[in-house]
């Protein structure tokens, strides 16, 4: 026998589908109107005539595209060369703060500090105490590149913020784990590389992808030193003209760069709550 | 000489005294089970004997060998012994066989292809070859605890140590790893085990020992220990079994 829905499955189907249509209606209609009060608002301003012209200008947005996008070849260059060394940084200044042997006491001790000196620290600082600091020191054999030690003080800020989320991700690893590891025989060692780690580092993919994107935005910042970057080739651009149309073009190129990961990082997210609810494979 | 040897074991933690004074031998082949009510130490011993917890006191021996002394490699000692917990513990991360494989390859220095072929003969043997390449998540609990002595036993230990591993499973799922466990007995491993399972460790059991404090109060055959109580406490902790409808 096919089968056959009940009466009743029927009626609430249509029920269901009756809601759904009328709260899709009433979406619909507020995010119409709130868009209509925002034109409205903006559009009605005095500057906006002003404003209109030297940021959202055409023809500044072409005449400034190509210098820009020469200028993203060099973020992008930073962003994988900080991305790979912040990963390994990150880890292994997790792995020292969960360390528990003796030995490494002074190397956990190094790792606790160095993470909480380098989470608080606003990365304009560090850029600022990095780029002209060790210059300063006149020390010939340490590059004085703009490029170099942006990236440098990147490292050093995102490594603290990752080494904390692995960590996080370290100690959520269920201690039965370890125990039932090092009941097999397994070392110390054996036990966290092949059982803790990679429990850990797939229970965290997530917000370290978050933290990646974060710091391929931040790669920015190193024009501050002087880098001609897309920011910094969008300031060369906008102090020739007086227009800050440039600028908006940087920003939607960095946007552009960073959605592949955020969407990438979303359908992870999603994918992994999905096995998780079926208590299958991850 | 005997296979496990304990004397005089103490261990508290902290003021409270968990095991006190106990002693204990375990023939080659032979099967004890430890019986009593939570809290009456069967766990902690067990996780002494596997140096999962330091004793306080006394000596364990094992194939003669003082393993509670101070610079044993506990590393070393822990491969020797197969070790089942009551939520299996598999590791998640890792299909069926590579949990299986994972101790001979890394601890024993077993080729990863040797390691296979014995874990798939293993898995076959039990009726689990199908789960082979499957996570552990996918399997019913019955099938995780089987998973889980298999991957105790692939390394013949000169002896298993089994905490409660039914206790997490409804009657089918029970019966499924107690036959396992029987069939393991046939092949003469070495066991000690504690369990809530009264009718197993009639079958099973070479000699029942009952718990209480930390201290064995009584010891003896199964049909002795549990038909003719001798102490006040197993009388009143097999009443209170037969209450509960567990006996």
């Amino acid at each position: 026998m096919t089968y056959q829905p009940s009466q009743l499955r029927l009626q609430r189907e249509a029920a269901r589908r009756q809601a759904s249509r009328r709260s899709s209606t009433i979406a619909l209609l507020s995010t119409l109107l709130f868009g209509i009060a925002v034109v409205l608002v903006i559009t009605g301003a005095k500057g906006f005539q002003l404003v209109r012209q030297s940021f959202f200008s055409w023809h500044y947005a072409v005449h400034s595209f190509p210098s820009v996008l020469s200028g993203i070849w060099l973020n992008l260059r930073v962003m994988i060369i900080a991305e790979i060394f912040v990963l390994i940084f990150g880890l292994l200044l997790a792995l020292a703060r969960t360390s528990k042997s003796p030995v490494l006491y002074p190397v956990k001790l190094f790792a606790t500090f160095y993470t909480d000196i380098f989470r608080g620290l606003p990365l304009l600082l560090v850029l600022l105490l990095v780029g002209f600091g060790i210059p300063g020191l006149q020390i010939s054999w340490i590059p004085n590149s703009a490029v170099i030690l942006g990236t440098v003080s990147l490292i050093l800020t995102y490594s603290a913020y990752v080494a904390e989320v692995i960590r996080a991700g370290i100690e959520a690893v269920n201690p039965a784990q370890r125990m039932a590891a090092r009941a097999l025989g397994l070392t110390q060692t054996q036990t966290q590389r092949r059982v803790v780690l990679p429990q850990a580092l797939r229970k965290v993919t997530p917000p370290l992808l978050n933290d990646l994107v974060s710091l391929q935005k931040d790669s920015g910042l190193i024009s501050v030193l002087g880098a001609i970057d897309a920011i910094r080739a969008a300031g060369i651009e906008t102090a020739q003209s007086f227009n800050f149309t440039p600028y908006l073009v940087a920003g939607a190129i960095f946007v552009a760069l960073t959605i592949p990961l955020t969407r990438f990082t979303d359908w992870l997210t999603r994918k992994q709550d999905r096995a998780r609810q079926q208590q299958g494979r991850w | 000489m005997s296979t496990l040897d304990l004397k005089n074991i103490r261990k508290s933690y902290g003021s409270d005294l968990v095991i006190s004074d106990l002693n204990l031998s375990l023939e080659k082949h032979q099967v004890k089970v430890l019986i009593g009510a939570s809290g009456s130490g069967k766990s902690t011993l067990l996780r002494c004997i596997n140096l999962l917890e330091e004793i306080d006191d006394g000596q364990i021996f094992l194939d003669g060998k003082d393993i509670s002394e101070i610079g044993v490699d506990a590393d070393d000692v822990r491969a020797s012994i197969g070790s089942v917990f009551q939520a299996f513990n598999l590791f998640p991360h890792l299909t069926v066989l590579e949990n299986i494989t994972l101790a001979p390859r890394l601890v024993h220095g077993i080729s990863r292809a040797e390691a296979e072929q014995d874990a798939t003969e293993l898995l076959a043997r039990f009726g689990l070859s199908e789960k082979a390449n499957q996570y552990p998540d996918l399997l019913s609990g019955g099938q995780q605890q089987r998973v889980a002595i298999l991957r105790a036993i692939i390394c013949k230990p000169k002896l298993l140590l089994l905490d409660e591993v039914t206790s997490a499973l409804d009657p089918v799922l029970i019966a499924e790893v107690l036959s396992l466990i029987a069939e393991l007995k046939r092949e003469g491993m070495t066991m000690l085990i504690a369990t809530h399972e009264m009718g197993f460790a009639r079958k099973v059991a070479d000699e029942v020992l009952f718990l209480k404090g930390g201290q064995i109060i009584e010891s003896g055959a199964p049909s002795q220990i549990l038909e003719k109580p001798q102490s006040l406490e197993l009388k009143s902790f097999l009443s209170a079994l037969e209450e509960a409808g567990r006996l």
